[in-house]
């Protein structure tokens, strides 16, 4: 299908951002996951499209959001510690969007992955995780393509309007420009602090890595230790066609390929 | 090793001499004393002696050669041992493990976290019950720790149907409240039905745990650079390897029914099946279905026919890819790609070590050559001893065949 064919106009699109962790240098950046939402919708014909972030608005990453070309971005005022919940749900009921895009789970802070699924259940939206492309929308249904494991792809069809976190295996962000980000207009909202009580008493510590897991060989006798620990592999007891015609055997292969599911 | 005769030096000697005390008794065992109707010991004259090695029978009356009374067999190695069976009757309580059951059967991950599940009922009075949706395949759930089994099966539940799955797990949680609900942080869906159920049911649920007991958890924050150790929650989300896996005991696997319920709410979500994706565009380390090249192929164009037919990602051995037949991102093996695939298929590949490395997390494998011997027949779970060419040849026509009856009825 060409772009000419289908439509991508719907009404208004909200995508939610937070502030990125690089995973080699731990340095503060646009989150991945994130950035591919919000190339997600910029190419949507959208009525209007605005990215809301919650927390401090003074955070240079934030202009690399707004430098991939985005018209409008909002930064609902928060504290490290606040839940982006309750300010997004009251942004969210007041301007009526469409389609709210997130990441699948933000890269700073518990990163839960929740906080879709909370919004569309407080407002009784489906939710829809891991998109991977949006294919078309007419009227009031959106057709999309979910990112399943190993590359495989399922097309849903849903009903708008709809919360959707985008999976990483969506369409590359675009570059973002230095000097549009930096002549963004961000608009700033005050809105009311919620403390999110559960956290104060966490105890968040750097990354402990994790023991690899040793192959324990359970036996009592040392011949069987030393066996585990020098043999090859022996055979495992599979079936072994031998005398066979080769169309039995091929039948054979084929049946089993059938019932792994592995032929469509 | 279990078909290697083991001798018992000090039978053989007690046999040889007469004068031994246990001399009686162990001829005794060997032969076996039978008696007549009138009591009389009855000497059976053709218990004697034993079978040589050419067949013909040799008696030795002078006891010296006893080795193959008193030799046995080394099968302790071999023998299927019976794990003793954990009984649970009438527990106090559940814990739910989501299974995420891809293709059908329990994957590791799954087993860690009914390990896990375990580690939680530390000697109280509870089960783990296993909850899966749609084709089950597993025959192993004993093994593998599920005392109770609970699953949703039909048309409706199969595939991608995540808001009627969660309406299932609700009615379980309404009918059983189970202690804790495990689920694997895993992208096959295990996450995705722990967050709808934690925002369904309002419990905030504890994601990306690697550590737990039943007060505290360690979990993973902030893109896994942070620990976070908090108060457990009634729903965890558990990476791989949180717990060892169940493998000292059998367990009852008792069904569990759940009461249904029909659903009226229309589904807003729909679902129109898989896509076609060109198998050769998925990176080969997360291929499903690999048919994979050795030096046993002779017509490469068959090869790449069959695999452009069944659907299947091309990979090659080192071999293949040396002599220029394949390009080198597709070589399996440990200086290529370590290869996940479900269904493995090496045609003309004899599995040299570094080759079966590359294998390990195969889940089927099939092998054609035309060597019996060869390391990847005995790695195989069905060995084809056949010629590459035509055996993918007459796969072909299997798959044109197929395809040609399933075109029919969609008519």
């Amino acid at each position: 299908m060409t772009n000419a064919q289908r439509s991508l106009e719907c009404g208004k699109v909200l995508s939610l951002v937070a502030i990125g962790r690089h995973p080699q240098s731990g340095r503060p950046r646009r989150g991945d996951q994130d950035a591919k939402a919000v190339e997600m919708g910029l190419n949507l014909s959208a009525e209007e499209f605005s990215i809301i972030h919650a927390g401090n608005p003074d955070n240079p990453v934030l202009r690399h959001y707004a430098g991939m070309g985005v018209k409008k971005m909002v930064v609902l005022k928060q504290d490290q510690d606040d839940d982006a919940l309750p300010v997004f749900l009251d942004y969210i009921a007041k301007h009526d969007p469409q389609i709210v895009f997130t990441g699948q789970r933000s890269e700073s802070g518990e990163s839960s992955g929740m906080l879709p699924y909370l919004l569309a259940e407080k407002l009784a939206w489906p939710m829809v995780s891991g998109v991977a492309e949006i294919v078309a929308i007419h009227d009031d249904e959106a057709q999309l393509l979910l990112a399943l494991p190993r590359g495989q792809r399922r097309a849903v069809s849903v009903k708008m309007p709809f919360v959707a976190s985008v999976s990483s295996a969506a369409k590359e962000a675009r570059q973002s420009a230095f000097a549009v980000g930096l002549r963004a207009g961000i608009e700033e909202h005050d809105v009311a602090n919620c403390l999110d009580q559960a956290t104060t008493q966490w105890q968040v510590v750097p990354a402990k890595p994790r023991a690899k897991r040793m192959k324990v060989v359970k036996t009592k006798n040392a011949a069987e230790r030393m066996k585990a620990a020098t043999a090859k592999a022996q055979s495992s007891g599979g079936k072994v066609l031998l005398k066979e015609s080769v169309d039995e055997k091929a039948q054979a292969v084929f049946d089993l390929l059938i019932e792994e599911k592995v032929i469509r | 090793m279990s078909d290697v005769l083991r001798k018992d030096p000090r039978t053989e000697r007690i046999l040889r001499n007469r004068l031994h005390p246990l001399h009686e008794a162990l001829i005794a065992r060997q032969v076996g004393e039978t008696r007549g109707p009138t009591g009389l010991l009855r000497k059976n004259p053709h218990n004697k002696g034993y079978m040589g090695p050419n067949g013909l029978k040799r008696i030795d009356r002078s006891n010296a050669s006893v080795g193959l009374l008193t030799s046995h067999k080394a099968s302790s190695a071999n023998q299927q041992v019976e794990l003793p069976l954990h009984i649970v009757e009438n527990p106090d309580f559940y814990i739910m493990v989501v299974a995420d059951m891809v293709g059908g059967r329990l994957s590791a991950h799954d087993k860690d976290i009914v390990g896990l599940a375990h580690e939680l009922i530390d000697g109280r009075n509870g089960a783990v019950a296993l909850v899966c949706f749609g084709e089950m395949k597993e025959s192993h759930f004993d093994t593998a720790g599920v005392d109770r089994l609970i699953h949703f099966d039909g048309q409706d539940v199969d595939g991608f149907a995540p808001e009627l799955q969660i309406q299932k797990l609700l009615q379980v949680e309404q009918q059983y409240c189970p202690e804790f609900w495990l689920f694997p942080e895993s992208i096959h869906g295990g996450t995705d039905l722990a967050c709808r159920l934690s925002a369904k049911t309002g419990e905030r649920a504890v994601s990306q745990v690697w550590s737990a007991n039943r007060q505290e958890v360690i979990s993973r924050g902030a893109s896994a650079s942070t620990d976070i150790h908090r108060k457990a929650s009634r729903i965890l989300v558990l990476l791989e390897e949180c717990a060892q896996p169940i493998d000292e005991t059998r367990h009852q696997v008792k069904v569990l029914t759940v009461s249904s319920q029909e659903f009226s709410e229309p589904s807003l979500i729909v679902d129109h099946g898989l896509m076609a994706v060109d198998p050769n565009a998925v990176p080969l380390s997360e291929a499903e279905f690999i048919l994979s090249a050795g030096n046993g192929i002779e017509d490469w164009s068959v090869f790449h026919q069959t695999a452009q037919m069944l659907g299947a990602t091309e990979g090659a051995s080192r071999v293949a890819v040396d002599d220029g037949n394949m390009p080198r991102s597709r070589q399996v093996g440990a200086s290529g790609t370590w290869v996940t695939a479900r269904v493995y298929v090496a045609v003309g590949i004899s599995g040299a070590i570094q080759h079966m490395q590359g294998i390990g997390q195969c889940d089927k494998v099939i092998a054609i050559n035309t060597d019996v011997g060869c390391d990847m027949v005995k790695r195989a779970d069905l060995a084809v001893i056949a010629d590459s060419t035509e055996l993918l040849q007459a796969l072909n026509q299997l798959m044109v065949q197929y395809q040609q009856n399933a075109a029919q009825e969609e008519i």
